[in-house]
């Protein structure tokens, strides 16, 4: 599809070859993401400058080329797969602006600067860039921008979105525009920023993003909770959060997450127990001992079976150990790992428990949830063999259940995750007709000739859901 | 899929693809590319298993592996990536003609005398153990006009094969005895740096273990192993249980970072039930770094040294063995010692076995990238666990021209001086 001519003229705005990708190992190397399906790119190329995203836009435009942005393919959405061939723009070594403004309380990044840097780098003025989706010491602002990442901050300090100011954008003919600002107010026209994030880079190119930083808190303190009844683990959660403690995390484990970790390293949790609560307080340490105390008793009040609060840091890294231990204790039963990030209102957790444990059982798959109990954002994970076809149809039903389940008790098919390749045959179900026409008209006015990460969002015609590649 | 039963295409679907490793690969760090890292080496052989792609298109990739294995530890999933990539090296060597620059740097063959002499005269396992090709490491570096300078001034003073001159005997302990060990001096070591072996052995010695050196244990088979030749790496690691065995050591003993892992990675070499396997896992089950049993005994330090220390850990000592803290402990322990971290410490230096002489420019990437981060605590001295990564270090410290600011020694050189021996 890219004929030469078209590849002369890439190298001429690329004017580096070792930036500018073709043979067959390199083609094949970006043709996944850390969801499922494989799309071969026609070429890969790796700027590190606007102007370079400029040209590289034109000549797409000129030859009617998709462009898929990528940053360090960490997606569990399938959102930089090149679903029609065409150009795939990797992110990874734009790196070279990570500025902190610690009077403005901003950062300035170049999109491919890794979203654990921004923090570690803020921490030494004494601040913090809050969103912290678990793989952010891979993944770049980029795709976090992109995707609208979050993760367990997510309860107390918002997602990506919450924290940008202001975008540089590169359009679908080229052009170059800012969005907002580097002030935390401003309400002048509408909130482009906004749209852009989460977006998917179906709308626009993300080049800069000036983001809001907080102070640090000084000091953290966790907790583990046990409780032999999930509907009461729910409970507790509510309780906590209306008896004025807003935990930095609350996590949630269930049964069968902790059965897996306990055979797999055990460390002596009870495997009888039907809930797991890990929180973290953050804040003044005079605080986080007064709150610890608190959300033990309420904890207690309500009926959890047992309250461990860490005295040490090292008690503190022992109490996460069984969360960290989640993943790779689930995949030693079977290798293929599908996880969601379906996310409901707090309130209907335990209800969501139950329709997973239906699901589970009507399907007889392997399903343990885990995940972000704070803000109603569970990780129903399932466990399989991508290579038993059965076992995956099987496994396609039943996640098909989880979003209808998750957008039946008013929640969303995503909490952080994207919607990209996988999620979109859905979309319809939770927004309707008219929402998702809505927001076809916003891309069709921003990219007319579909140019810009095509097949992500939207439903493409016929499109169903699949995890397998065959 | 006629070669999936060739490669390790079952393990390769243990992998989710989720990216954690990216950071941690030095390749995809010197290169920014998905296809030099362990994510992308491991769909390549993936793709080569199920024939969607040609051997050569993957080659370059997995020949620019350094088998550092960093990958594996920050792998959330427990993917066995050195089987993986054993698999892939071992189809290569079998199907493809040897690479273009070994083949160069056979037909250049040693360009300097003395090296040729050492190979030549030394040990007879040499050439049959990949050590012509550490020779030339320090040797054929030469064939690059930019390293001439650097090689000369790093290579050691080579003792001739000491095979003769070294005692074959029991060093009994000093005070009380503890264990039993028998020490595995490694070809390579024992030829460029037999005295960090003396010292290793004089060490354990006042730790309080029995020392005994046997003459019959042969060369790992490391070297071997990396280039894909199985066979060959089989014969030794049988030769080494088979003399081992005849003896009843508590542990077996090195201070070999590369060495000690192949040794504790003898039972993948054989068959699952087979007995051979079960007389490896035995044989592993007492191979033990020599700063294992340094951290958990009490050394009697005689003298302060006051200076600024930094450590590269080995990749095979800290990825492969699992030995990560115990040389932090043994350096931190010694009086005197000013001990630094610094960033991306437990990232590979670009020594990899002879992968700096096949693949020299992509190594000086790697190393340039970690010279940077080690410079920046300013040390008197790097220490190291590995007679490659010894190399390598000097290497960089002489590109740097630290020469005469910055000491490379070995931990067990820098624990020696600390007790006095020497």
């Amino acid at each position: 599809m890219i004929h030469a001519e078209i590849e002369k003229a890439i190298r001429q705005v690329i004017n580096n070859k070792r930036r500018v990708l073709t043979n067959e190992a390199d083609l094949a190397s970006y043709s996944y993401d850390a969801s499922f399906g494989v799309f071969l790119p026609d070429i890969v190329v790796q700027p590190t400058s606007t102007n370079e995203v400029v040209g590289i836009v034109k000549l797409a435009n000129k030859y009617k080329i998709p462009i898929y942005p990528r940053g360090r393919g960490t997606s569990l959405s399938g959102g930089p797969l090149p679903v029609h061939g065409g150009i795939v723009l990797d992110f990874s070594k734009w790196t070279d602006i990570l500025i902190i403004e610690p009077d403005d309380l901003v950062a300035i990044v170049s999109p491919g600067v890794i979203t654990a840097d921004i923090n570690k780098k803020a921490n030494q003025f004494g601040l913090m860039y809050p969103p912290d989706p678990s793989s952010s010491h891979v993944s770049t602002i980029g795709g976090n921008l992109a995707e609208n990442a979050g993760g367990p901050h997510g309860l107390k300090y918002g997602v990506t979105k919450d924290y940008v100011l202001g975008l540089e954008v590169v359009t679908a003919d080229g052009e170059v525009i800012q969005t907002g600002g580097r002030t935390v107010k401003n309400v002048t026209g509408y909130d482009l920023t906004k749209l852009i994030v989460g977006s998917e880079g179906t709308l626009g190119i993300i080049t800069k993003a000036i983001l809001q930083l907080i102070p640090k808190p000084q000091s953290t303190g966790t907790l583990l909770v046990l409780f032999d009844d999930l509907i009461i683990a729910g409970r507790a959660i509510s309780s906590i959060l209306t008896g004025g403690i807003l935990p930095s995390k609350l996590e949630i484990m269930d049964q069968a997450s902790v059965v897996a970790v306990e055979q797999f390293d055990p460390s002596g949790l009870p495997t009888e127990i039907e809930a797991l609560l890990l929180i973290e307080l953050d804040g003044h340490p005079a605080a986080i001992e007064a709150e610890a105390k608190r959300v033990k008793e309420i904890c207690l009040e309500i009926g959890a079976i047992e309250v461990k609060i860490a005295k040490t840091k090292e008690e503190e890294a022992e109490l996460w150990k069984a969360r960290k231990l989640v993943s790779p204790a689930i995949v030693r039963k079977k290798p293929t790992k599908i996880s969601e990030d379906a996310t409901v209102p707090r309130s209907r957790i335990p209800d969501m428990f139950q329709r997973l444990k239906e699901i589970r059982d009507r399907y007889n798959i392997d399903l343990v949830v885990f995940g972000h109990a704070g803000d109603g954002n569970l990780h129903p994970n399932i466990i399989a063999d991508k290579r038993d076809i059965e076992e995956m149809k099987r496994v396609e039903k039943a996640v098909e259940e989880i979003f209808k389940a998750a957008v039946e008790l008013g929640g969303t098919l995503s909490g952080e995750h994207g919607i990209g390749t996988m999620k979109a045959p859905f979309m319809e179900m939770e927004l309707g007709p008219t929402g998702l026409s809505m927001m076809k008209r916003i891309k069709e006015a921003w990219d007319p000739y579909n140019l810009l990460n095509p097949g992500k969002v939207f439903p493409e015609p016929g499109q169903r859901f699949v995890l397998t590649n065959e | 899929m006629s070669r999936s039963h060739l490669l390790a295409y079952e393990e390769t679907f243990a992998c989710v693809q989720c990216g954690y490793c990216l950071p941690k690969c030095p390749t995809y760090e010197t290169t920014g590319v998905e296809t030099q890292s362990p994510r992308g080496r491991i769909n390549l052989v993936k793709l080569l298993a199920e024939e969607k792609i040609s051997i050569e298109s993957a080659a370059s990739s997995i020949e620019l592996c350094l088998g550092c294995r960093a990958c594996e530890t920050a792998c959330p999933t427990n993917v066995q990536y050195g089987t993986i990539l054993q698999s892939a090296k071992e189809l290569i060597a079998k199907e493809m003609p040897a690479s273009k620059m070994e083949s160069l740097l056979l037909e250049k063959g040693i360009p300097n005398k003395k090296w040729q002499k050492v190979a030549g005269r030394g040990l007879e396992i040499a050439q049959k153990t990949g050590m012509v090709s550490l020779a030339r490491k320090a040797g054929i570096m030469r064939v690059f006009p930019d390293s001439i300078q650097a090689m000369e001034s790093i290579a050691p003073v080579i003792k001739m094969p000491k095979k003769k001159e070294r005692e074959y005997r029991v060093l009994p302990p000093i005070g009380k005895k503890t264990y039993t060990v028998g020490f595995f001096v490694g070809c390579i070591m024992d030829m460029m740096f037999s005295k960090i072996n003396d010292d290793s052995m004089k060490l354990l010695q006042l730790a309080g273990f029995k020392v005994t050196l046997i003459e019959e244990q042969t060369c790992c088979g490391a070297l071997l192993h990396h280039s894909g030749k199985k066979r060959e790496t089989i014969a030794l690691a049988q030769k080494n249980i088979a003399v081992f065995e005849k003896y009843d050591f508590d542990f077996i003993v090195n201070s070999i970072g590369g060495c000690g892992a192949m040794l504790v990675e003898y039972p993948e070499l054989f068959d699952e039930h087979s007995e051979w396997r079960s007389r490896a896992e035995k044989f592993a089950s007492r191979c033990k770094d020599i700063s294992v049993l340094l951290a958990e005994s009490s050394l009697p330090f005689t003298k302060e040294i006051r200076k600024v220390v930094a450590y590269q850990p080995s990749c095979h000592l800290q990825h492969v063995q699992k030995v990560i803290n115990e040389p932090h402990q043994l350096i931190k322990k010694i009086p005197g010692i000013d001990y630094r971290l610094f960033e991306n410490q437990d990232m590979c230096c670009g020594s990899a076995g002879i992968y700096n002489v096949i693949h020299y420019n992509e190594a000086m990437e790697v190393l340039d990238q970690k010279m940077n981060h080690i410079e920046k605590v300013v040390p008197d001295i790097i220490v190291t666990s590995n007679p490659g990564c010894h190399l390598q270090m000097k290497l960089g410290v002489r590109r740097e021209g630290k020469t005469e600011k910055i000491k490379v020694v070995h931990i067990v050189e820098l624990l020696a001086e600390a007790c006095g021996i020497s």
